[in-house]
């Protein structure tokens, strides 16, 4: 067969990426050192932050440049040439997002045993993957993953629906990750959010616009070395302040022990639950007023500005005159808008009156039923994070891009163990954090806070927010709001490192964002390019046309996704859990019985991908609030209490069973599609009919 | 293009092998979790057992079970005639 490339020049081709890469990785931390100087001599925050934002995008795009490419296959699946180790690394980068990089350890400082959901799920698909998809979908070889739904179930409906379940899923997610591109540079550069979302959108586009897959694989790799080495070096660093060893990983089980010994004392602590009761009350008080909002609201909004004119009067502290101010300005219109805000107000203060979440503890619940329906909700997250890992277009695609079968099949091993490597690490960051926060800010007085704390507060008060709410001079936990997002951000100058490896941390974020952007954008311009208008529209375009037509969808497609994500929609972490769910249901059940069961039929396969699909998508708009009130639905019960993310745990089983039962009322597929399963069950055979993509 | 009895074994092993790791698995991810709560009382140098393995134990197990499958499967490729001509 013609997959393999002649032996001597595969090796070569190994050999000199591995120089290329060294020389890459060596010349990166030079650029750092020399960063830490000028540092030392002087140099800004401000422009450190430039050097890092400006220097990485030039660099990618140089990468971009180097690799631009109109070959089909070239721009398709790099060549099929990419070594298993660096298609692991262009995977590790592909997949970890900035909620990876920047969201999951946050997630798990907030949520402790509950947050490993998502590290279980997120790796544990890679199973999946491994032993059930990779090495069939390479031995098969065309572009992408409806090309397969396509040849496998024959005709154009299959194939269709694949494309829109792509274009669903990855759009769903490319959003979240241009979002999160402009929190980043936002933040570390001062550029306004918008501006942020388009100078990252430039970084975005050099890459993939000119060489497609292979300039995407490429900077990939360059992408997942920066980081993997700014998300460690913070954790290393913080690891030996707290234990003295540089090996976080296999240590935060003694500290994770202290925490939980700490937890137990705050929760007796007086203070506390001076703190606590406060905020009972006002939960009280909030939700009092929420219920007759009608007649209390004139007194309200009268008291709200007497109390500017007291605080006047009394020429109380500048900042207090001006926070009763800007109640007065955001003081809700009408009664109605009263009662929403006076009841999410009570909410939150609810939320402040209770004792810290064990961080150790799985599923803790006030009975054995809340306990369950947490415990239901963790296995149902790490579902439908696994099955969406083995569904998701732009990850499966990366398998197409290696030069032989067994070469996917390690391809997979590296790319999971290269996720891995992050993976393990966020929940002893998670740890050490709050070790930290519960020791070095808990119990302080406020005028001896930690420098990184005062900094954090004064730049945004939904990542850490801390006010005295007892009014005795000292830090209570309760007192404390802290947004998820500070951990990962904020380690540095917790663990007491120069501004420079901020800068690193910042440039670290921009690789996952960028990365994983990348190949959803190229996903997308693909399924639109070769599926819809080369299969379907135009079979007889020439390459030249094919590969024109993919970038300027990708460009379209880019410009709308940037549009969409400067609307600000909701939630990013479900976002991506929906991307997760909605992959899982529609593509899982057809995929692998399209290779493990023969007599899959079309319109199985059909049947399986409506139903999948439908009833992932009609149990999510009708449960998620943000939905409902887009789509105007009616809210249903939910179903044994699951949450909406994983609405794949019904999407996934549905899907499989309509897909058998449908598939056995209907004609079994005929010879062709018979041959092409055993074709891509064996890594090769003798007088084997060819499906390879050209 | 016929298949002949060693391709048929091929198959047969693949399934085994693929069942027997789905199934370590299933074991190291749901069975784990749902016995979360008991498993917490166990200690594991400092970290309650459920902690430790939803963690990093779990994931251990997977990057293990991937390089496993990627070593057997070869083994099984060159054993009955279907692997592919060398590429690295």
């Amino acid at each position: 067969m013609a997959t393999t490339q002649p032996r001597a020049s595969q090796s070569e081709f190994n050999r000199q990426l591995k120089k290329y890469y060294t020389f890459y990785t060596g010349g990166f931390v030079l650029f750092v050192i020399f960063l830490a100087i000028a540092e030392k001599m002087g140099m800004s925050n401000k422009w450190i932050g430039y050097f890092f934002l400006f220097f990485t995008i030039i660099l990618y795009a140089g990468i971009g440049i180097m690799s631009r490419t109109l070959e089909v296959a070239e721009y398709y699946v790099a060549g099929r040439r990419v070594p298993a180790l660096f298609n692991g690394m262009a995977t590790g980068a592909d997949w970890m997002s900035a909620a990876s990089f920047i969201g999951m350890a946050g997630t798990l400082y907030l949520s402790g045993f509950d947050g490993l959901a998502f590290i279980m799920g997120w790796t544990g698909g890679y199973v999946l993957v491994a032993v059930l998809l990779a090495p069939y979908l390479r031995k098969f070889g065309q572009f992408t993953i409806p090309d397969f739904l396509g040849a496998r179930y024959g005709g154009n409906i299959v194939r269709s629906f694949g494309v829109l379940a792509a274009i669903l899923a990855s759009f769903t997610y490319v959003v979240a990750q241009i979002y999160g591109v402009g929190i980043i540079t936002s933040k570390f550069t001062g550029l306004e959010f918008g501006i942020g979302v388009f100078v990252g959108l430039a970084g975005i586009l050099v890459c993939s616009f000119l060489g497609g897959m292979r300039a995407v694989t490429w900077t990939q790799v360059a992408q997942y070395i920066i980081l993997i080495i700014a998300y460690l070096i913070p954790v290393i660093w913080l690891s030996v302040k707290h234990t003295g060893i540089p090996l976080p990983q296999f240590v935060y089980g003694g500290v994770l022990e202290k925490v939980t010994e700490r937890e137990k004392q705050l929760t007796a602590d007086p203070k506390e639950q001076e703190v606590r009761k406060i905020f009972a009350e006002r939960a009280a008080a909030a939700s009092a007023k929420a219920a007759k909002a009608a007649e209390v609201y004139p007194a309200e909004k009268a008291a709200a500005a007497k109390k500017v004119e007291d605080l006047k009067a009394a020429s109380a502290p500048r900042t207090e005159v001006e926070a009763a101010e800007k109640a007065v300005k955001d003081f809700p219109g009408d009664a109605k808008a009263a009662a929403t805000k006076w009841a999410a107000d009570a909410k939150a203060a609810q939320g402040r009156s209770a004792p810290p979440k064990p961080h150790g503890t799985p599923f803790p619940g006030k009975d054995e039923k809340a306990r369950d329906t947490a415990r239901l909700n963790f296995i149902g997250i790490v579902f439908c994070m696994m099955f969406g890992t083995a569904a998701l277009p732009h990850i499966l695609m990366r398998y197409y891009t290696t030069p032989s079968v067994h070469e996917a099949r390690v391809s997979v091993f590296w790319s999971l163990f290269f996720i891995f490597l992050l993976y393990f690490t966020a929940p002893a960051l998670a740890v050490l954090a709050k070790y930290d926060v519960y020791t070095q800010v808990v119990g302080k007085s406020f005028s001896e806070l930690p420098a990184w704390v005062n900094a954090w507060r004064a730049v945004d008060a939904t990542l850490l927010n801390i006010t005295d709410v007892n009014r005795d001079g000292i830090v209570q936990l309760a007192e404390i709001v802290i947004g998820g997002d500070i951990i990962v951000l904020a380690t540095p100058e917790i663990a007491g490192l120069p501004y420079v490896v901020s800068g690193l941390v910042a440039a670290g974020g921009l690789a996952a964002a960028l990365s994983t952007a990348d190949g959803l954008l190229l996903t997308i311009a693909n399924a639109l390019s070769h599926d819809l208008y080369y299969k379907m529209i135009n079979p007889n375009a020439t390459p030249g046309v094919r590969i024109t037509v993919s970038k300027f969808l990708l460009l379209g497609v880019a410009i709308i996704a940037a549009y969409v994500t400067s609307l600000k929609p909701g939630n990013i972490l479900f976002l991506v859990g929906a991307a997760f769910s909605i992959a899982a249901s529609a593509f899982f059940p057809a995929l692998v019985l399209g290779i493990f069961w023969k007599r899959a039929s079309k319109w199985g396969a059909i049947a399986g991908i409506v139903a999948g699909l439908g009833t992932c998508l009609y149990y999510m708009v009708h449960t998620y609030p943000t939905f409902i009130q887009w789509f105007g639905t009616t809210p249903i019960q939910k179903w044994w209490g699951l949450e909406p993310i994983s609405a794949g745990l019904f999407g996934v089983p549905i899907g499989i069973i309509t897909i058998i039962v449908v598939s056995l009322l209907t004609p079994a597929p005929d010879r062709d599609v018979q041959e092409l399963v055993d074709h891509v069950r064996y890594p090769n055979l003798k007088g084997d009919i060819s499906t390879e993509g050209t | 293009m016929q298949l002949t009895q060693t391709h048929v074994d091929y198959w047969h092993k693949n399934l085994v092998l693929t069942s027997i790791l789905l199934v370590i698995w299933f074991i190291v991810t749901y069975v784990m979790a749902w016995f979360a709560v008991p498993l917490a009382e166990v200690k594991f140098f400092g970290w309650p057992l459920s902690f430790y393995m939803a963690a990093q134990g779990s994931l251990i197990v997977y990057v293990v079970i991937i390089g496993f499958y990627a070593w057997k499967m070869r083994q099984y490729d060159i054993e009955h005639g279907v692997h592919e001509g060398e590429t690295d």
